[in-house]
C-alpha cells in the first residue's frame, strides 16, 4: 500500500482543520497543503507508525507557518465565517456559539492541544509527539486552555458567579 | 484505601477528565473532589466543555470531501505506481501493435493508417494519453471500495458532472449486451485537461475502463483509426475522433476486448 492510504484520513483531517482554523476554506487549504506535503515526504513515513498522527504533525507544522505568516490575526476566524448548523433549538445554538467563540479565542498552541486531547482522543504522550514538545508542555498548555475556556464561558453564561482566581504553578 | 489527604494535582485532574488515568487512582481523586468543592466545580466544567467540544465536532457540517483533496492523493498514488512501473523497465512493454482490420465500424480511415499527415506533437500526444489511460486503469481497477468516484446509480449526474468538467458533452456507451455493467466514473487529472474514466464490470468481476480526453481546441491530434497498445497484461484500444480521444483498457483476451471496443466505438459514433 502506498500514499493512497491517506485517502481514508481526509474526513478526519478536514474536521480537525476546521476546528483549528475556524474557517471552512482555510481548513480545506490546510488539508490540501498537508496532503501535498505528505505525498512529497511519503518516503519518510514509517509504515509501523500511525499514519493519522503523522499527518496531523505535518498539519501542525504547516499551520504554525501559516499563523506566523498571518501573525496579526492568529490564523483564526472565529465567528462570522463559521455559521452554526441551524437545526438546533436556539438555546443550544447559542451555547455552542459561545463554545466556538471561546475555542476561537484561545491561542493556537492551546487550541491544538485541546483538540488533540478531547476530539482526537490522543494520549498526552501522543499529543506531545505530534506537536514535537515535551509532555510537560502539553499538560501546561492543556491546563491553560481549559482554564481560559472556563473564564471565557463562565463570563458569558454566569456573569454573577465569582470565579476565585487560583494561582497554578 | 487511599487517604483523602493524598494531594491531587491539576495534571491528575485533567487525566481524570480525559480518562487517561490509572483506575487505581480514581478513588483517591473522588475523595479529593468531595473535600475540595472548588476543584470539583472546575473538573465538572472541564468535563462539560469536553463533552460540548465533542458535540460541536460531530455537528460540524463539512459537506462532501472536495474532489481536489482526493485528487492530491490519487495523483501522487498514480505517480508512485507509474514510477515503479517505469523503474521495472524490463517488465514493461509498450507495444503499439498497429491498426486492426478495417471495417464499417472504423469509419472512413483505412486500416493501418492515420487519417492524414501527422505533426510530431500529435505523434507524441496519442501514446501519452493512452499510457495515462492504461495507468489509470491499473491504479483503479483493483480498488474494491473506491473504484469509482460517482456510482452508476446516479448516471445522469455522473455524465453531467464529467461533461461539465471536461467541457464537452460526453456519452457513456452501454455494454450490457456484452455482459458488462457500468460501475461509475471518476475525474482524473491530465496533461493540460482533465480526463474522465468510466469503469465497467462483468459477472465474473472482470473490469474494463473507458478513458476519455477532450483536447483543447486546436490541440487535438488528427483523428486516428483504431489502434491497440499493450502494457503488461493490459490491452488498450484507442482512437481519436475530432476533439475526443478514447482508450478502452482491460485485461480481457484479445478477441473479446476487440468486440467490446467495436461496440464502444459504434455507440460513440452515433
Amino acid at each position: 500500500m502506498g500514499v493512497e492510504q491517506a485517502l481514508g484520513h481526509i474526513p478526519a483531517l478536514r474536521r480537525y482543520a476546521r476546528l483549528l482554523t475556524g474557517d471552512a476554506t482555510r481548513a480545506d487549504d490546510l488539508v490540501q497543503d498537508t496532503l501535498e506535503r505528505a505525498c512529497i515526504k511519503w518516503a519518510l513515513w514509517q509504515p509501523g507508525s500511525v499514519l493519522r498522527s503523522w499527518l496531523l504533525s505535518l498539519m501542525h507544522n504547516l499551520h504554525l507557518n501559516h499563523v506566523r505568516d498571518w501573525r496579526h490575526d492568529d490564523g483564526h476566524i472565529a465567528l462570522e465565517d463559521a455559521p452554526e448548523p441551524t437545526h438546533d433549538p436556539m438555546a443550544r445554538a447559542a451555547e455552542r456559539l459561545d463554545l466556538q467563540q471561546a475555542l476561537g479565542a484561545l491561542p493556537t498552541q492551546m487550541r491544538e492541544v485541546l483538540l488533540l486531547v478531547t476530539i482526537e482522543e490522543y494520549t498526552y504522550a501522543e499529543a506531545a509527539d505530534i506537536l514535537g514538545v515535551p509532555v510537560g508542555t502539553v499538560m501546561s498548555r492543556l491546563h491553560r486552555a481549559r482554564e481560559r475556556m472556563r473564564e471565557l464561558m463562565t463570563g458569558n453564561a454566569e456573569p454573577a458567579r465569582p470565579t476565585p482566581l487560583q494561582l497554578v504553578k | 484505601m487511599s487517604e483523602p489527604a493524598d494531594r491531587i494535582d491539576d495534571d491528575e485532574l485533567h487525566a481524570f477528565v480525559d480518562a487517561q488515568i490509572d483506575a487505581s487512582r480514581v478513588p483517591a481523586i473522588l475523595a479529593w473532589l468531595q473535600t475540595h468543592p472548588q476543584d470539583a466545580a472546575k473538573v465538572l466544567q472541564w468535563q462539560a466543555h469536553r463533552v460540548q467540544l465533542r458535540q460541536l465536532a460531530r455537528a460540524l457540517d463539512l459537506g462532501e470531501t472536495p474532489a481536489s483533496l482526493n485528487d492530491v492523493v490519487t495523483r501522487a498514488a498514480a505517480g508512485e505506481r507509474r514510477r515503479s512501473l517505469w523503474q521495472q523497465a524490463a517488465a514493461v512493454l509498450l507495444l503499439v501493435t498497429g491498426a486492426l482490420a478495417g471495417g464499417r465500424y472504423w469509419g472512413q480511415t483505412s486500416a493501418g493508417q492515420l487519417s492524414g499527415p501527422v505533426a510530431p506533437a500529435t505523434m507524441a500526444a496519442s501514446p501519452d494519453f493512452v499510457r495515462d489511460a492504461v495507468l489509470a486503469h491499473a491504479v483503479f481497477v483493483p480498488e474494491k471500495r473506491h473504484a469509482v468516484e460517482v456510482a452508476a446509480s446516479d448516471e445522469a449526474h455522473l455524465v453531467q458532472w464529467l461533461s461539465r468538467r471536461l467541457g464537452s458533452p460526453l456519452k457513456v456507451p452501454s455494454l450490457a449486451m456484452q455482459g458488462y455493467r457500468l460501475l461509475g466514473g471518476r475525474l482524473l487529472p491530465g496533461e493540460g485537461t482533465p480526463r474522465a474514466q468510466f469503469m465497467y464490470e462483468n459477472a465474473q468481476g472482470s473490469r474494463v475502463t473507458l478513458y476519455v480526453v477532450v483536447f483543447e481546441p486546436g490541440q487535438a491530434p488528427d483523428s486516428t483509426s483504431f489502434r491497440s497498445a499493450r502494457i503488461g497484461s493490459e490491452e488498450s484500444f484507442y482512437w481519436i475522433e475530432e476533439r475526443f480521444g478514447y482508450a478502452l483498457s482491460g485485461d480481457v483476451n484479445g478477441p473479446d476486448m476487440q468486440a467490446l471496443a467495436r461496440e464502444v466505438y459504434g455507440q460513440l459514433e452515433r
